[in-house]
């Protein structure tokens, strides 16, 4: 009797901590069926970094917002548009060089960030309202900056290919093997043997110092199904084109980012802050700081994700980044993310961020209605919320009176 | 005769791990002032909850009888039809709203669909005018002071209907006047038939309004007291409320004591809100190396105020005075100066400003020294794994793993937690607020221990505790502290409960 109550702990457990990546390969079964295999193309396959691409930046500094109380920022697809905008201008219409022009829209965007994050941070104005006022006002600044037209950077044949996801974007392939793009069949295999190399060594060392580790069964199935998705993953996209640039630049968030939570001091405060913050205040935090970088950081995320929408759309216009902010917050609370603060990953939200791009990608290629995604998308939201909370409860769906 | 009103019979209340009422016995007859008084924790607030309802019928054992018949309670407004309303110490009215709409709360006038605003503030002016109070019922609660506040809340218990009022500490942050002007009113009540029941700190106040006194002492009753054939004066009154022998519940120690470690000059703190109360009024304190000074005192003496102005200035406006460390003068502005200045504050409170609950054991043995633990910033998580093991093997931490969620611990294991948080970040002075609350008697032992072993490696330990044979069983020096004042300074050996409940009455 113990023994089975034991087992559906573990269950329950287990559940818990794997329920997106299940649904995950639940959806990808479901999408495989319905679109006759087709959303595995490789095609389809790189269309879904391409086009989500932003999303995975956007979220990744949401988290930290999120992380530091439930707070969100409401003001990046604004931001998104007003730094494109601004870059679009300068290159296209001053004739700026494109070094100057990056350099300038990463400065615009921590400088709106650390605007926002003075308020927030050291006034205490609520993140909602904050970032309320931060949407409203560059939406109209971007209307402004573009005088209400489209700025085509078409010409801006550099700046495309580095930031972009579009038609040829993507890294030169230099070799090929059969078929396939042999630089990012190369650069798959080094990467997969790195993660499975540093999942040993991280277990041997544990182990050799006596501290506890995982179960031999879970840690092997849990590597090396890693490494598997991984490998499938990279050869899929070796046989279209090979790797598209702005992959480079949403790994190296997605590996910063998850390094810097995951590893050191200040990215433990966040976690802190978000637990307990009159504990982490007494604890010797500077908890004002937290605020402050966490919202000056998602400007500075704003302003890459800006990049991303511009070189990928290959023109800035006033209507660009409108709802970039839901996506963003959608995939963090998808990904696991509390909606109280002090708990969510980065890998976490990015399977949240996957999921939500490939529900986006399959029902596209089943031809549902935009609107009815938009109807799917919501219910999604809502059932991975009530899914946080009530396991939370301990499986009590209602609250107590 | 008078008619017995209320007879609660063999009430017992259990919390896990704690009995909290043990069989109380507790009888009020109709129309008197009938005062409870006892230690914190003696079990008060729990027996008020069990009659308002707040702990519903079946979560104790025992029976209420009210008016003659019994009653089963589910919720307040159970009790409150019946016409018993309690009164919380806190002050459960709400700042933007005006009098009239607070009194009426959850009892509104005119129908559902429609609240009689004329009938409101009619009956409003009526029940204020009960009171004394010649406020305008629409003036917003915000704006009158605090005694006036106290007294809405009395008129909106008459609104209610009250038969039987229980006031909770009323007085407990009122001034003189306020307080008498209170005090002349519950009587003015009692001569047109109301029947009261008291719970007070302030003994010279129960001597002045109570017929009857009940003590209760560890979650029994004691005695009750009749105005008629006892002596009701305050000595009398404290020797039923301390009157335990003290156990042998505290390790022994040798006291090696050494030179002044800290010393605290003239301290005044001001309320962070009422920017005008004082808080923390010009106190001194000193503690030595390898001892344990205490500061006793009751709930809301100002003595965690003290603490935490002391730690960074962590509470409090306008803090003025001197802090000395090692015989220099420090200006500590934040919690991570006070922590790099080696000095520990282990709150009481510790889910609310201790730990972090959703976060395992050994993310909340670091936070307060994350440097120990990483280099450059960057955390070494196989050093910080086996740092939380370390001190769970010394404090002797029960649980499965250190990856265990510090919220799945029970109360002694969490203080555990917190205390090795502060130990690891090295402090040479701790603070200690009510570090055995709400934990079971072998882990205070253990918590004891502790201290005796921080204090043989030479550092230095104030003890904040409302339980006064911790403090009497523990400390090496006990500081007196009431309304912010220091009010008395003992030495260990000579201090009796008696001694110090005197100095706390004698200026309460």
């Amino acid at each position: 009797m113990e023994k089975t109550q034991a087992r559906r702990g573990d269950t329950i457990t287990f559940v818990k901590k794997y329920a997106m990546i299940i649904v995950l390969i639940l959806v990808v079964i479901f999408f495989t069926t319905m679109t006759q295999g087709s959303i595995l193309a490789p095609m389809n396959i790189s269309s879904l970094i391409s086009q989500n691409a932003y999303v995975f930046v956007l979220a990744t500094g949401m988290l930290l917002c999120i992380l530091t109380g439930g707070n969100i920022d409401l003001s990046v697809g604004s931001v998104v548009c007003f730094v494109g905008a601004v870059g679009a201008v300068l290159m296209m219409n001053h004739h700026w060089n494109m070094y100057a022009a990056i350099a300038v829209m990463f400065a615009i965007g921590i400088a709106i960030g650390a605007f926002q994050a003075f308020w927030i941070a050291y006034v205490r104005i609520p993140p909602f309202i904050t970032t309320l006022a931060g949407m409203l006002a560059f939406r109209g600044l971007s209307n402004v900056v573009l005088d209400g037209l489209t700025v085509s950077i078409k010409e801006q044949e550099t700046f495309v290919k580095l930031f972009g996801g579009g038609a040829n974007c993507y890294v030169p392939a230099i070799f090929y093997i059969g078929g396939a793009n042999g630089l990012c069949l190369l650069v798959t295999l080094v990467a997969a043997a790195l993660f499975l190399f540093s999942q040993i060594r991280q277990r041997l060392i544990r182990s050799s110092k006596g501290y506890e580790t995982e179960k031999p069964f879970a840690f092997w199935f849990k590597s090396l199904a890693i490494t598997a998705v991984l490998t499938a993953f990279g050869v899929a996209l070796s046989f279209h084109k090979g790797i598209p640039t702005v992959l480079i630049w949403v790994v190296a968030v997605v590996l910063v980012y998850h390094y810097i939570t995951s590893n050191t001091t200040i990215g433990r405060a966040f976690y802190a802050v978000g637990g307990n913050e009159k504990a982490t205040k007494l604890s010797g935090i500077n908890t004002n700081k937290v605020y402050f970088l966490a919202y000056t950081n998602m400007g500075f995320l704003a302003a890459l994700a800006g990049m991303i929408t511009i070189a990928r759309l290959t023109s800035a216009q006033p209507t660009y980044g409108q709802n970039y902010e839901m996506d963003a917050i959608g995939s963090c609370f998808i990904g696991g993310a509390s909606a109280y603060g002090g708990i969510g990953t980065v890998p976490g939200i990015i399977i949240g961020a996957v999921l939500m791009g490939v529900i986006n990608l399959g029902m596209s290629l089943m031809g549902v209605d935009q609107n009815m995604q938009k109807v799917v998308k919501g219910g999604v939201l809502l059932a991975a919320v009530i899914f946080d909370v009530v396991s939370k409860r301990g499986g009590k769906l209602l609250a107590k009176d | 005769m008078a008619n017995v009103l209320l007879e609660m019979k063999n009430i017992t209340k259990t919390f896990p791990g704690v009995k909290a009422l043990d069989n109380v016995n507790f009888q009020v007859e109709e129309g008197e002032i009938h005062a409870l008084v006892g230690e914190n924790g003696a079990g008060k607030s729990t027996l008020m909850n069990v009659l308002s309802g707040i702990y519903p019928y079946g979560t104790y054992e025992g029976d209420i009888v009210y008016n003659g018949e019994v009653c089963h309670f589910n919720v307040i407004k159970d009790s409150e039809s019946k016409g018993i309303v309690i009164i919380h110490q806190e002050l459960a009215l709400i700042p933007y709203m005006s009098i009239a709409e607070n009194m009426f709360l959850g009892n509104e006038r005119g129908s559902k669909y429609k609240i009689d605003w004329n009938e409101t503030n009619e009956l409003a002016a009526k029940y204020l005018k009960m009171v004394g109070l010649k406020e305008n019922p629409q003036t917003l609660i915000k704006d009158i002071g605090v005694g006036k506040q106290q007294l809405v809340e009395i008129a909106k218990a008459l609104a209610k209907n009250a038969k039987l009022l229980i006031l909770d500490e009323p007085t407990a942050s009122l001034n003189e006047e306020d307080t008498k002007a209170l005090l002349d009113l519950l009587l003015k009540f009692k001569s047109e038939g109301m029947t009261s029941i008291l719970i007070s700190h302030k003994l010279n106040e129960v001597s002045y309004v109570a017929d009857k006194v009940t003590v209760l002492r560890d979650g029994s009753t004691i005695e009750t007291l009749d105005k008629n054939k006892d002596d009701l004066s305050e000595s009398r009154i404290i020797k039923g409320m301390v009157g335990r022998e003290i156990e042998d519940r505290f390790p022994k120690r040798e006291s090696n004591i050494g030179d002044i470690k800290m010393e605290v000059k003239n301290w005044t703190v001001y309320h962070p809100l009422y920017t005008e109360k004082k808080v923390v009024d010009d106190v001194s304190i000193n503690v030595r190396r390898g001892e344990i000074v205490g500061i006793s005192g009751l709930m809301g003496a100002g003595r965690t105020e003290l603490a935490m102005s002391l730690f960074g200035k962590s509470y409090g406006t306008n803090i003025s005075g001197e802090l000395i460390l090692d015989g220099k003068p420090v200006h500590l502005h934040n919690a991570q100066q006070a922590i790099k200045h080696k000095l520990a504050y282990v709150t009481e409170d510790r889910k609310g400003n201790g730990l972090i609950l959703s976060n395992p054991i050994k993310i909340n043995t670091t936070i307060a020294n994350l440097e120990g633990v990483s280099n450059r910033g960057v955390i070494d998580k196989d050093r910080e794994y086996g740092v939380a093991v370390e001190y769970k093997e010394k404090l002797n931490t029960k649980c499965p793993t250190v990856e265990q969620n510090v919220g799945n611990l029970s109360g002694g294991n969490q203080q555990k937690v917190l205390l090795a948080k502060w130990m690891f970040a090295d402090p040479d002075v701790l603070i200690l607020d009510e570090p055995t609350r709400g934990i079971d008697v072998g882990a205070k032992y253990e918590i004891y221990c502790i201290m005796n072993q921080l204090v043989a490696e030479g550092k230095s330990v104030i003890m904040i505790s409302s339980e006064m044979p911790e403090i009497l069983g523990m400390c090496d020096r006990i500081y007196v502290m009431n309304e912010g004042k220091i009010v008395a300074e003992l030495d260990g050996k000579e201090a009796t409960q008696e001694k110090i409940m005197s100095h706390i009455v004698r200026t309460a």
